[in-house]
């Protein structure tokens, strides 16, 4: 692979390009699925392509193709370098990078079991096994298992002498029990929604997830849900539990500090953010029990944002975002970092596939756990009157990331300390600011799990990225609750 | 596949599509590998290039070319499949054989059909009428080069420059092809271009925005596009609070396409064999106003896409609602089969295949996917729109729109880029951004009045020929911050 990306690189020095970089992915992937009592899908697919770099007259430039003969990967470069030529013909100032020690490096997620080598028949026998637990429980109206296996190994090279191999293997798995009866339907997933837990794992994973020991609990509560209240309209004291925290730091952390939508660079899709570079080191975004790291490190864990090297071959970083309370830190590439005045990209750079442009993206970005022993039933315990919410349903954010509303699968009333009656349709939405400077307790590190959110959408082409973030249940107090149903 | 000797740097340098000729002969290969009863092969790919700008410049610039297949296979009732983009012999066999391994150990269904021979293919339903689509493969589109995709963003950019705004966008083009070829002889093609523009005009705390596809880039106009965006952003300045409520909506067509879009998945036969579907138990029912009706129909006119489906079946013309019942659902051939035998087979309407299925083996089924929205005889423009409204709101796009309550269809989502407070008959002010919590069924309960049906594009749904709707009540719960 290296002298193909070589063949990339020495057609773009030579027609005098100041940077080139080329990467050859090889994706694979594996996808089973089952629903009441069947096999829903059974799929592999594989993908192999080079995407190719270039900056040209001070312009970017890319070009794809999935044929890797010399003569398609040299023309493949002569079209980016002529693409970064067009590029610059509506330009106002030349691009610029920040410097980077060139690496030359192997890295590969450390995982115990190949998942494709694990049997098909197993894996489908287990997901038939949680499905019968799951109809089981007399109401279930329709129960779904997935089970989703990558392996992405690239080739990294880029023309200031950056040679990186990198593989990496991620996994997925996951159920749901729906319901419906009368004029509702009722879901619980399990361990969590969008397909359940997603990590930088082997097969392993499976095996860490109890799947088949928590099938009956969930879809008994799927039903039970027909029969509980509806969630009061109001403000609350809330906890969340880690998952729902976790696609809450995605949504209004995760994506505000991304400093290509601060630029204005997402501002016809995506959108843009309300952190403006006025605010670094300035906003009291949360309260002082809140901090945030963006980690891409092996160290942070098995996160979907786990890697050794992002797409422009910078190592990977852990970078404080929010410091009790303060926000500290974006996302940054090596085209972005000197408009915050940093030396140096935080990496996070990355791309879907061969064929999609890196730009910046979530790493894992989570959220620390308190520093004193707190468990779930103790926060329960410590708090008067409240509902804790638990599993997304759904999900929405404006343009530059101030207004929310999120939905759970389900909650529970809290009443003098103790869970009570279980509730349905809860949700609650807000100010993202002030919200989190509403956070006035999070439990310790032995209730943090580092959740995998695999879908998360970006650019133009659109890019569907995994990204990781960690969490542990936390109490917000004065939250808004109950909107998503008014007047309807 | 074969890239011409031209490494000059051009647009022209790009490989030639890949014919159906071609394709035949890959799928005699596939064939001559496989050991299965039966044996199905989808070809997908071309050409893809789209120019990006922000901050009035352009930022990323890219082109892509990629070609697919993707192999199913069948064992008596025993069906998977695998994908590669990798067209060698030793990858065609290998992914001949992934596809047998993954079959092979499965339990058989005895719902699963054999593939689909010609006859059954061309079969017209009933109550359907298939004819070919208008040609959308535009040589012109697919001609368009780096320098001229630059120079239509430098047009956009001088109108942002003119009304000192600051623009965002993408000016794309693609030519591709679809294709399905089976061990019973059924074989289909389909090739097609498109360009696409979307344009962003941002002031300094206000945004107005515009995009529109077509297969033909003749028939896009970007710099009007551009000057509509710009006139949003302009007349949306400063935008006032006003509360939450229920409001007189005017949504523009990518405004209600972006939020109707979320209904079409619920029109699918297994859907309401699944229990998941908002029609389950509704079919036959008054569900909205009178004056909606609805279509899934190819072949209209400023419809897109290939005229079969995932098993190579012919996409049909198919009412979904007439005058504000929902009348009906597509299918997929074993869709079909399986609502026959089912307690709901005599409550949803009409019972066959329509040519709407995705490739098997997949656990959703099918759903519309060329929806056409009915002419409303009173027609009005948004302009006449306005005028007839004392108090209300217009929307020019929607937002991160989820679905919070299944069967109510409510959906949340926000308003973006160009919402206006309506008084009097006259756009008076902008407004900062609405919430909505909205049920589907409530507001295509409360259409007072459309306009003519337009290709529309957004971000949230599919593109589809929609009108643009004023609607009575609708519940925006919040207000954000600009």
């Amino acid at each position: 692979m290296k002298e193909i990306l070589g063949w990339a690189l020495n057609l773009a020095t030579q027609r005098g390009t100041p940077y080139a970089d080329a990467r050859i992915v090889d994706d694979r992937s594996r996808s089973l699925a089952t629903k009441n009592g069947k096999v829903g899908h059974a799929s592999d697919a594989e993908s192999q392509g080079i995407g190719i770099r270039v900056i040209t007259d001070g312009a970017w430039g890319f070009a794809a193709s999935k044929d890797l003969s010399r003569s398609a990967v040299e023309n493949t470069a002569a079209r980016a370098l002529a693409i970064g030529k067009a590029s610059a013909q509506v330009k106002r100032e030349n691009v610029r990078l920040a410097p980077e020690k060139p690496v030359i490096a192997t890295w590969t997620t450390p995982y115990r079991i190949d998942p494709f080598t694990n049997s098909i028949e197993q894996n489908l026998e287990l997901l038939l096994k949680i499905d019968g637990e799951l109809r089981a429980v007399p109401g279930v109206t329709l129960a779904e298992t997935s089970m989703n296996f990558k392996r992405e190994e690239s080739w990294f090279a880029s023309s200031e002498g950056a040679n990186i191999h990198q593989t990496k293997y991620s996994t997925g798995a996951g159920y749901a029990a729906h319901v419906f009866a009368g004029t509702e339907i009722m879901k619980r997933s399990y361990p969590n929604s969008f397909g359940g837990q997603w990590q930088n794992k082997g097969y392993e994973l499976i095996e860490e997830l109890n799947l088949v020991e928590n099938a009956r609990r969930v879809a008994e509560e799927a039903v039970a849900l027909h029969k509980a209240e509806q969630c009061p309209k109001g403000v609350f004291t809330i906890i969340l539990d880690s998952s729902q925290l976790g696609l809450q730091i995605h949504e209004s952390v995760g994506h505000p500090i991304e400093l290509d939508r601060v630029l204005g660079m997402e501002a016809n899709f995506a959108g843009t953010s309300f952190l403006t570079l006025d605010k670094l080191g300035n906003l009291r975004y949360g309260s002082d029990l809140v901090n945030v790291v963006a980690d891409a490190r092996q160290e942070h864990g098995p996160g979907l944002g786990t890697f050794g090297f992002d797409d422009e071959g910078v190592p990977a970083q852990c970078t404080s975002i929010i410091t009790n309370g303060l926000f500290t830190g974006y996302l940054t590439s090596r085209e972005t970092a000197h408009t915050i005045g940093a030396n140096r990209s935080g990496g996070t750079l990355r791309a879907e596939c061969w064929n999609r442009l890196p730009m910046i993206r979530m790493t894992n970005i989570s959220i620390l756990p308190g520093q004193k022993p707190l468990t779930l039933e103790q926060l329960i315990a410590d708090t008067d009157n409240g509902i804790y919410l638990e599993t997304n349903k759904s999900w929405s954010i404006d343009d530059k990331r101030y207004n929310f509303q999120f939905g759970c699968e389900i909650g529970w009333e809290i009443k003098n300390g103790k869970r009570g009656r279980m509730l349905k349709n809860p949700s609650y939405s807000g100010i993202t600011t002030e919200f989190w400077n509403s956070m006035d307790a999070i439990c310790s590190r032995d209730q943090w799990t580092l959740w995998g959110t695999p879908n998360c959408g970006k650019g133009q082409p659109q890019q569907v990225m995994g990204t990781g973030h960690g969490a542990a249940p936390a109490r917000f107090r004065k939250i808004k609750v109950g909107s998503a149903y008014k007047g309807n | 596949l074969i890239h011409r000797e031209d490494p000059t740097g051009t647009d022209n340098s790009k490989g030639q599509m890949l014919s159906k000729e071609e394709a035949g002969g890959i799928f005699d290969r596939i064939r001559k590998y496989s050991t299965a009863d039966e044996v199905e092969a989808l070809f997908y790919g071309g050409h893809f290039a789209l120019t990006r700008f922000a901050n009035n410049v352009i930022h990323q610039n890219v082109a892509e070319e990629n070609y697919g297949i993707s192999v199913r296979t069948a064992f008596g009732g025993r069906t998977a499949r695998a994908s590669t983009n990798k067209l060698d012999e030793e990858s065609l066999e290998r992914v001949v054989k992934a596809s047998e391994d993954l079959a092979r150990v499965q339990h058989p269904d005895p719902d699963l059909l054999p593939m689909p021979d010609p006859q059954e293919r061309d079969r017209a339903s009933q109550s359907g009428v298939f004819a070919a689509p208008p040609s959308r493969y535009c040589a012109e589109t697919a001609a368009i080069t780096p320098e001229m995709r630059a120079e239509e963003v430098a047009r956009i950019v001088r109108v942002a420059d003119q009304h000192k705004l600051t623009t965002a966008g993408i000016f794309s083009n693609s030519e591709f092809v679809e294709g399905i070829f089976n061990s019973r002889g059924s074989n289909d093609w389909h090739t097609q271009t498109s360009a696409e523009v979307s344009i962003t005009m941002l002031a300094e705390d206000s945004s107005g925005w515009q995009k529109a596809n077509d297969p033909d880039v003749g028939k896009l106009d970007p710099p009007a596009l551009a000057e509509m965006a710009a006139c949003k952003a302009i007349q949306s300045a400063a935008p006032r609070e006003i509360p939450a409520g229920k409001y007189t909506v005017i949504l523009e067509p990518a405004a209600v396409l972006d939020i109707v879009g979320f209904m079409f998945w619920d029109f699918g036969g297994q859907a309401i064999l699944d229990e998941r579907s908002f029609l389950n138990n509704r079919i036959g029912t008054q569900l909205f106003g009178e004056n909606v009706n609805i279509w899934d129909d190819v072949v209209h006119p400023l419809q897109s896409g290939a005229p079969f489906d995932g098993e190579g079946m012919r996409r049909q013309r198919v009412h979904l609602v007439k005058n504000g019942v929902a009348e009906r659902v597509v299918y997929a051939r074993g869709t079909a089969e399986r609502m026959k035998k089912s307690e709901h087979a005599a409550k949803v309407g009409p019972i066959e295949p329509t040519g709407h299925g995705f490739p098997l083996p997949n656990e959703m089924g099918e759903m519309p996917i060329n929806v056409v929205f009915g002419e409303d005889t009173n027609a009005q423009t948004v302009e006449q729109m306005i005028s007839s409204t004392q108090r209300g709101v217009l929307v020019t796009r929607l937002w991160y729109i989820r679905e919070v309550d299944p069967y109510e269809k409510i959906l949340t989502g926000m308003t973006r880029d160009g919402t206006f407070l309506i008084e009097n008959g006259k756009l008076c002010a902008g407004v900062r951004n609405f919430r909505f919590n909205e049920s589907l069924i409530h507001m295509l309960s409360n259409v007072e009045a459309m306009g003519a049906p337009v290709r529309a594009s957004g971000e949230e749904s599919f593109d589809m020929v929609v009108p643009a709707m004023k609607i009575k009540e609708f519940n925006f719960t919040e207000v954000t911050k600009f």
